[in-house]
């Protein structure tokens, strides 16, 4: 009777698991759904394909870096080769009148991303970490110089235009505007999160952990790391060669800017911000990093560097990225010891912000001597207005930053006490990150 | 035909040179602390610019001396306060933080001194022929260069091989904990070693800074043939780094001033215009893919050898 009683429980917690599984992506593929319908100006419905576009690329970039251990400076090679042949690709099927409608060509820019990827990805996948990381640029920068070089099929500096409207319409729809597009794009990234998270959980995606974490050991069992090092490259390969695609019909252009070292850079920073380490990551990393990239560009002439900055800071400091730094709260949140972090984590914030405030306000001032020199010293930054050129606005930055930061140390101190009891606690109770 | 041996050996030679001057210090600190400073170009490029502001106020002399000083204080401090703390996440968060590093940098630059270039002159003392080679004059400023970098070179092959503090750093290198047990303070070797890295690829900028462009993107079109170099030398082999250098300075200066190209070694062999693409590979001159040759060498030479020319582990 008992035995019974066990089998139905665990038959219970199986299908509740399957249930929370399914859906959660429903739910997900709901939301996407239902998105156009709470922000339906122009504006989000661009900013949304832009991060869906985005969430592929990096989730792609983070087979490489998460699940094998492969820091690539290249990826945005197979994503510009994706668009590239995707824009071809349109033009051929208009020009020869192919039955061909537009949510295929995707499929164009994955199968190039996959076969680029195979072509140059052979040499560089026999070697890990730096060397790889290096190797893996020089490969860049030949397909980068290169795109210049051979006009007739990268368009030089102008690069090649498609028109995405001449195609086959699907149930009437032409994929003229925005929301079309949005559609489209959403479906494929749908498609391709689920794709991706299946392939973590096939053997192949645990033999890539496995290379990651001890590559002696795999060539121990019988595996050639180097094989599925290539392999996992050809993969990430292909899903970068899909968001390539979805960005040139979104743009309706390809450019040399698509395969260049800042959009690979891009692609590795929000990776790394979202945090390598959890399936997750990738994608939070890509929806920041895209909305913050539209959004500080509003507020400051100098975003990039704020962007470089907050990198290096999370480099720093949270080494897991976003995902990572939230996830080590967890044994704290099961335990109900978080409230005692919280309450440190308040206490340590105002210094800090104090602290960043008087940063941006120093590098704004020189922003304001420097880039816009001999201009009305009266300026105004993320919505603030101050006089560049007055003595005290100077001398107010060092104090806020001074004073941040000594009085910033000894709470952040105060705060790894607190979580160190936390901790404490929480293990107590059994409970482990 | 001999004039354009004779002035692109030269000239390939300084360009080895000064690749050198950087992949050197880069060989050493990869060799040392066990990552890849992605920011080296970025020091070159500080180099240039401190060099340029410095020159402007007190003149080149004081330039080369204090601009290297400056940039090795801001590389010792990038190693005290920065790689040392970020040592413990990992190999991929060092690489990271020197990434990022060189993005601010770029940015900071871009910010002080615009995104065009600067003025940055050749001094007047050293603006003149220094010999005439068949008709082209040879400028005395790049004789200089030479001359710094191989002087350069020649003291740090003698401060590595002769000195006790060399001896004391080459310990190191392979044994750091023996070195440290031997009341030597690591940390502080370390610090020294990424600073004089440093301010050797700002010696690099300060007196390449004049003869190329002195411009905010000088470490991006550095950087990645910086990498080729150790990369093809042989990661953490001063050695390699040394017959590299030589090896791409040479190959790309004679890339540059050469001008044929398929359709010419071919002539009307050739496919003539029976393909755009087929006819841009034909016609392209090979000084036009110069910019590509080095990465070219790279994937040819990691093919047959992939741990580099001189390289010997992972």
């Amino acid at each position: 009777m008992t035995d019974l009683s066990n089998v139905a429980a665990l038959l219970g917690s199986i299908s509740s698991k399957k249930l929370r599984f399914f859906g959660s992506w429903i739910a997900t593929a709901i939301a996407l759904l239902a998105l156009p319908c709470i922000f339906s100006s122009g504006g989000s419905l661009t900013t949304f394909s832009l991060i869906g576009i985005s969430i592929i690329f990096s989730l792609s970039y983070n087979i490489l870096l998460g699940q094998t251990g492969m820091l690539s400076f290249g990826h945005a090679v197979y994503y510009g080769l994706g668009g590239f042949l995707a824009i071809h690709g349109m033009n051929l099927i208009v020009a020869s009148k192919l039955p061909v409608p537009l949510p295929l060509v995707p499929l164009i820019g994955g199968i190039s991303g996959l076969f680029f990827a195979a072509i140059f990805g052979w040499v560089p996948t026999r070697r890990s970490r730096t060397a790889f990381a290096m190797i893996s640029l020089g490969v860049a920068e030949l397909v980068a110089s290169s795109s210049l070089i051979l006009r007739s099929f990268f368009g030089g500096e102008a690069g090649i235009s498609a028109n995405r409207t001449k195609l086959l319409p699907v149930f009437g729809w032409n994929f003229g505007p925005q929301i079309q597009i949005y559609y489209l794009v959403a479906f494929w990234t749908l498609l391709a999160v689920i794709a991706m998270y299946a392939l973590t959980r096939t053997p192949l995606g645990r033999m890539c952990n496995a290379v990651r974490d001890n590559p002696e050991r795999v060539q121990f069992v019988g595996y050639d790391p180097h094989v599925i090092r290539f392999l996992a490259f050809c993969i990430a390969g292909f899903f970068a060669g899909i968001a390539g695609a979805l960005a040139a019909i979104n743009f309706e252009i390809a450019n040399a800017a698509y395969l260049g070292a800042a959009q690979s850079f891009v692609v590795l920073m929000a990776t790394y911000i979202g945090g390598v380490g959890f399936f997750i990551g990738p994608i939070i990393g890509a929806i920041f990093v895209t909305y913050l990239s539209l959004a500080l560009s509003d507020l400051t002439t100098v975003w990039q560097l704020y962007f470089g900055l907050f990198f290096v800071a999370v480099v720093m400091l949270a080494p897991g990225g976003i995902t990572g730094l939230l996830m080590k709260h967890r044994p704290l949140v099961r335990a109900g010891t978080i409230v005692k972090v919280l309450r440190a984590y308040l206490v340590a914030l105002v210094p800090t912000l104090t602290m960043i405030t008087g940063l941006i306000l120093g590098i704004e001032i020189v922003v304001q001597h420097t880039i816009n020199a001999g201009e009305d010293p009266h300026t105004k930054a993320f919505g603030v207005h101050f006089n560049a050129a007055s003595p005290l606005i100077w001398l107010l930055a060092t104090a806020l930053v001074i004073g941040g930061f000594v009085v910033g140390r000894p709470a952040w101190r105060w705060v790894a006490k607190a979580w160190d009891e936390a901790l404490n606690t929480a293990r107590e109770k059994g409970i482990h990150a | 035909m001999l004039e354009l041996i004779v002035t692109s050996t030269l000239n390939g030679v300084l360009y080895g040179m000064l690749l050198f001057l950087m992949a050197s210090g880069l060989t050493v600190i990869f060799s040392m602390l066990g990552v890849l400073n992605f920011a080296h170009a970025s020091f070159y490029m500080l180099g240039a610019f401190f060099g340029f502001q410095i020159s402007r106020w007190f003149g080149f002399w004081p330039a080369l001396l204090i601009a290297p000083l400056l940039a090795g204080l801001i590389g010792a401090v990038v190693e005290r306060y920065g790689l040392r703390h970020v040592h413990k996440n990992g190999p991929v968060a060092e690489l990271l933080f020197t990434f990022g590093l060189a993005f601010v940098i770029e940015e900071v630059v871009e910010i002080i001194w615009g995104k065009s270039p600067v003025d940055y002159r050749v001094p007047r003392l050293l603006d003149f022929p220094a010999f005439t080679i068949f008709s082209t004059n040879y400028p005395a400023f790049k004789m200089f260069m030479l001359l710094v970098s191989v002087a350069i070179f020649l003291a740090l092959l003698i401060a590595l091989k002769k000195t006790r503090v060399g001896l004391i750093v080459q310990a190191a290198l392979t044994h750091p904990h023996m070195v440290g047990h031997l009341g030597h303070d690591v940390d502080r070797i370390f610090m020294m070693v990424f600073g004089i890295g440093t301010a050797l690829a700002a010696v690099a900028g300060v007196i390449a800074g004049p003869a190329l462009q002195t411009q905010s993107n000088m470490a991006e079109l550095l950087g990645p043939i910086l990498f080729v170099v150790v990369v093809v030398g042989g990661l953490g082999s001063l050695r390699g780094a040394f017959m590299a250098s030589l090896l791409i300075g040479l190959v790309q200066t004679f890339a540059v001033s050469m001008n044929g190209s398929l359709a010419n070694i071919f002539g009307p062999l050739g496919p003539g215009n029976a393909q755009p693409l087929l006819a841009d590979i034909w016609n392209v001159t090979i000084a036009q893919i110069a910019p590509i040759i080095p990465y070219l060498l790279m994937v040819v030479i990691l093919l047959f050898r992939p741990m580099g020319l001189f390289g010997t582990r992972e």
